[in-house]
């Protein structure tokens, strides 16, 4: 298991940098130059060269990648072309909104998911089944603003039990916190959930069609006891796949759901940087999304350990 | 004492029948063998038993089990009785164990589920005295393996120990040894009559194969389509068999052929020092990875005309070498050559040599591309040669072939669904003989086949001998086809070719330790040539 964890470790760091190269260069050869977006169409050459020698990229390519690199390293984002403040504040501020949203909705999802999938899967064909698969289809194809929009409808304007958006800060404790993310964070569940239950049920008939489910039954299990002690356990590779690939989406991708809730996420951070080419902020934030895939996948590897013997030999 | 009874099961899924009043018994420590060839529902009287069928199936009639009747008990019973007083093994080790569970895990769940009050150190206790009856020991086995850690015949062992953990008074094995390599087999059934006989255990087993039938069976029970055609004592049975299709069956089982004579040519395949390894993974990241020589230092030859075997029990390297000889897989050391030409060069299969020869695999489902019609499937071969026949010369090899295996030119319009198992290992070896190769090589080609299906493809290959004057290598881990199909054989074990020579000779005076112990394992089915006649 040891090895199998350093192993992991190594190639986490070799996909960091390699990550880090790719990133660099694809967004050192986009076209656009940030100074003379910034400046306008009729910057004088004179203006332009002082702006680029001020934001440093007048220097060579290889030179500033590296710089870029040790910057990260020890904190240093570099600082926003366009808002000229540090980059790891605008970002650790967005973090603090956007991380704990992308996991309260994992948890959600996973919540709704899990008791989902497994119910639809012991029910194969009847009508529980074929109802939580008709709500999962809903759940797929219904884009998440909309239920964004529908959940701000009846929970904030007709119950008022949450606030239509907007989005305090943690200062006031973390229940408040916490409150103020339950409408955007079930609105991005949803979906999730929805995709995450099909796969569980799916990934759990196939492990019922196996030959040791036929045997536990054998044993005298009856058909729960050997869904749970037996089937589970095999069934949870897939879903903890998905569960890693969603996440990398929740923290970035919930873009359109902090526009409706007025949230001042990451997502749409990455969009007004993006519209302003401020470089040096993109190029952060897609490192730090792609830092934490890649964490993410490494934990998700450790628990593929945790759940598979095999794997933990196999090195 | 009669332990089981089974009175007049009928049962059906969905309307269709596919068991018809099926009447048999058990008795403590009597050992009852249902044989008969797929379809015929044994496994599904096996299932019956333990109550485990599929969704949507209605049965009538009666199985009786001590006076209690199974089939009117309720689920929550059927689970106390499960494990409790039934066991069962199944078919396939590799995949009838958990792999997330450690052994002990498993072993102990069937103590620990039928008896909450056993403490968990008290069940191990037990799992290590079963496990300790079935052959695996504590030092060499402890209670922390994994499935994956054991091989196929160590985990039949787990199976039975989960099986037999609280003493069932019946235990059901549903093809025990089906998977496994001969030696195991025949220590696993020795293990299974030990147990019957020590506990007084009713054994009701399932196997197609009727040389362990005749070798295992206090009775035996013949079944066809879902029904019963024979029953009765073994040796009773055995030597007064009444129903045509247990005198069909047993001799399809012992089926003979005699191949035309041949004289030996000049040599057509030439095997020399072969060395085939593979890479093992790192230990360490930094070591050397470790070989495993799946092939080591094999020589031999294949003269035109001459029908060669090669045996060997599961993962001694007949496959590899099989590979290699296709010029599928490059080897590491020494030359493999047909007519003089090597079957690999510069970094490539060399088509030359490739276009002489042909495989016929064992899977006949598997092997064929189910959207193409025969035609199209039979004809693949062309595409190695530099001019393949086209219009009439094309319809014309077809017909050729698909008569030549007992098939008609109209099949080449059909998809290869329409196909029984048999019919489609013909359509395998039509493909095969379409550019009329050199040398073809059958890769365990009929050990998917029940057994009256099998003497039908033997047959068949006896008259493509006569008719083509064929040269094969045929590889497999059935004794008794070798021995009737072929004319020299060799033996192989880690790799190695142990022993090798005429098939008569090898079989009646084998002279390796290792062909004596195969031959020694192998169940045979005693002479019936009275009792068939």
């Amino acid at each position: 298991m040891l090895r199998y964890t350093l192993k992991r470790l190594l190639s986490l760091l070799i996909s960091l940098a390699v990550a880090s190269l790719v990133i660099f260069v694809v967004i050192e050869v986009a076209p656009g130059d940030p100074a003379s977006f910034m400046l306008g169409m009729n910057a004088q050459p004179e203006t332009l060269a002082a702006l680029r020698s001020e934001l440093g990229l007048d220097v060579p390519k290889v030179q500033r990648y590296f710089a870029w690199v040790s910057g990260m390293l020890s904190g240093d984002f570099g600082t926003s072309y366009t808002y000229r403040t540090p980059v790891i504040d605008m970002i650790s501020g967005r973090l603090w909104v956007s991380l704990p949203l992308a996991l309260y909705a994992l948890v959600l999802s996973s919540l709704i998911a899990f008791p989902a999938g497994i119910f639809a899967a012991s029910r194969r064909g009847q009508a529980g089944d074929i109802s939580v698969m008709g709500a999962t289809q809903l759940g797929v194809a219904v884009p998440n603003f909309w239920f964004a929009m529908i959940l701000v409808l009846v929970f904030a304007i007709n119950l008022r039990w949450f606030a239509a958006g907007g989005f305090i800060g943690w200062n006031n404790g973390f229940w408040v916190g916490l409150h103020a993310l339950t409408l955007p964070a079930i609105a991005l569940a949803l979906p999730q959930a929805a995709i995450l239950a099909r796969v569980m049920r799916s990934s759990l008939l196939d492990v019922l069609g196996e030959d040791f489910m036929r045997t536990a039954r054998a044993k005298g299990l009856s058909e729960r006891q050997a869904l749970w002690r037996h089937g589970l356990r095999n069934a949870l590779i897939p879903v903890l796949t998905i569960i890693g690939l969603q996440f990398s989406f929740l923290l970035a991708g919930s873009i359109i759901i902090e526009q409706v809730f007025y949230l001042p996420g990451l997502g749409r951070l990455v969009f007004q940087s993006i519209s302003a080419r401020d470089l040096i902020v993109v190029e952060s934030i897609v490192m730090l999304l792609v830092f934490s895939v890649i964490m993410v996948n490494f934990l998700v590897d450790l628990a593929y350990a945790v759940v598979d013997p095999r794997l933990r030999s196999r090195t | 004492m009669t332990l089981l009874e089974i009175k007049n099961l009928s049962l059906s899924i969905h309307n269709i029948d596919i068991l018809d009043n099926i009447t048999l018994s058990v008795g403590a420590g009597e050992i009852v063998a249902i044989t008969g060839e797929s379809g015929s529902g044994k496994s599904m009287t096996a299932l019956a038993v333990m109550q485990l069928l599929p969704k949507g199936v209605t049965t009538t009639g009666q199985i009786i089990l001590n006076d209690r009747v199974l089939t009117e008990l309720d689920e929550p019973d059927l689970c106390n009785i499960r494990g409790n007083d039934i066991g069962m093994v199944f078919q396939e080790p590799m995949s009838a164990l958990n792999p997330v569970h450690t052994i002990g895990q498993q072993v102990t769940e069937t103590i620990r589920i039928h008896d909450r009050s056993v403490s968990r150190q008290e069940a191990k206790n037990r799992a290590v005295e079963t496990l300790n009856r079935v052959g695996l020991p504590q030092d060499q086995f402890p209670l922390s393996r994994f499935p994956h850690e054991l091989s196929g015949g160590q985990r039949q062992r787990v199976v039975i120990a989960m099986a037999i953990a609280l003493r069932p008074r019946l235990l059901i094995a549903d093809e025990p040894t089906t998977a496994l390599d001969v030696t195991t087999q025949g220590q696993i059934l020795n293990l299974l009559k030990k147990l019957a006989q020590e506990g007084g255990m009713g054994l009701l087993m399932i196997t197609h194969d009727l040389a362990v039938v005749a070798d295992m069976a206090d009775r035996i029970v013949v079944m066809r389509a879902g029904k019963i055609v024979e029953q009765g004592d073994t040796n009773h049975l055995l030597q007064n068999m009444q129903h045509p299709y247990t005198k069909m069956l047993f001799a399809a089982s012992g089926h003979q052929v005699s191949l035309p004579p041949i004289t030996p040519k000049l040599p057509l395949l030439e095997v020399k020092g072969v060395v085939r390894e593979y890479r093992l993974p790192r230990t360490k990241i930094f070591s050397t990875p470790r070989t495993f020589r799946a092939v080591n230092d094999v020589s031999f030859s294949i003269r035109r005309g001459e029908r060669v075997g090669l045996v060997g029990e599961s993962g001694c390297g007949k496959s590899t070498l099989t590979r290699a000889i296709l010029g599928l897989d490059q080897v590491q050391s020494g030359v493999i050559s047909v007519d003089g030409a090597p079957v690999f060069s510069g970094g490539h299969p060399n088509l030359d040599v490739r276009r002489k020869m042909q495989v016929v695999f064992q899977d006949p489902f598997g092997s064929f591309n189910p959207r193409h019609r025969v035609d199209r499937l039979i004809t693949e071969p062309f595409h190695l040669l530099a001019d393949p026949p086209k219009g009439t010369a094309r319809t014309r090899a077809i017909d050729e072939a698909l008569l030549a295996v007992g098939l008609t030119p109209q099949d080449a319009n059909k998809y290869i669904h329409e196909f029984s198992g048999g019919q489609r290992q013909r359509i395998a070896i039509a493909r095969a003989l379409i550019i009329r190769p050199d040398l073809i090589l059958f890769d365990e080609a009929v050990s998917a086949l029940d057994v009256s299906v099998r003497a039908q493809i033997l047959d068949l290959l006896a008259e493509l001998c006569e008719a083509y004057n064929l040269t094969y290598l045929f590889i497999s881990h059935d004794l008794s086809v070798v021995r009737t199909i072929t004319d020299r054989v060799l033996v192989m074990k880690s790799g190695k070719i142990v022993e090798h020579g005429e098939t008569t000779s090898v079989f009646e005076n084998p002279r390796h330790p290792y062909t004596r112990a195969l031959i020694a394992a192998a169940p045979v089915l005693p002479d019936l040539s009275q009792a068939i006649a």
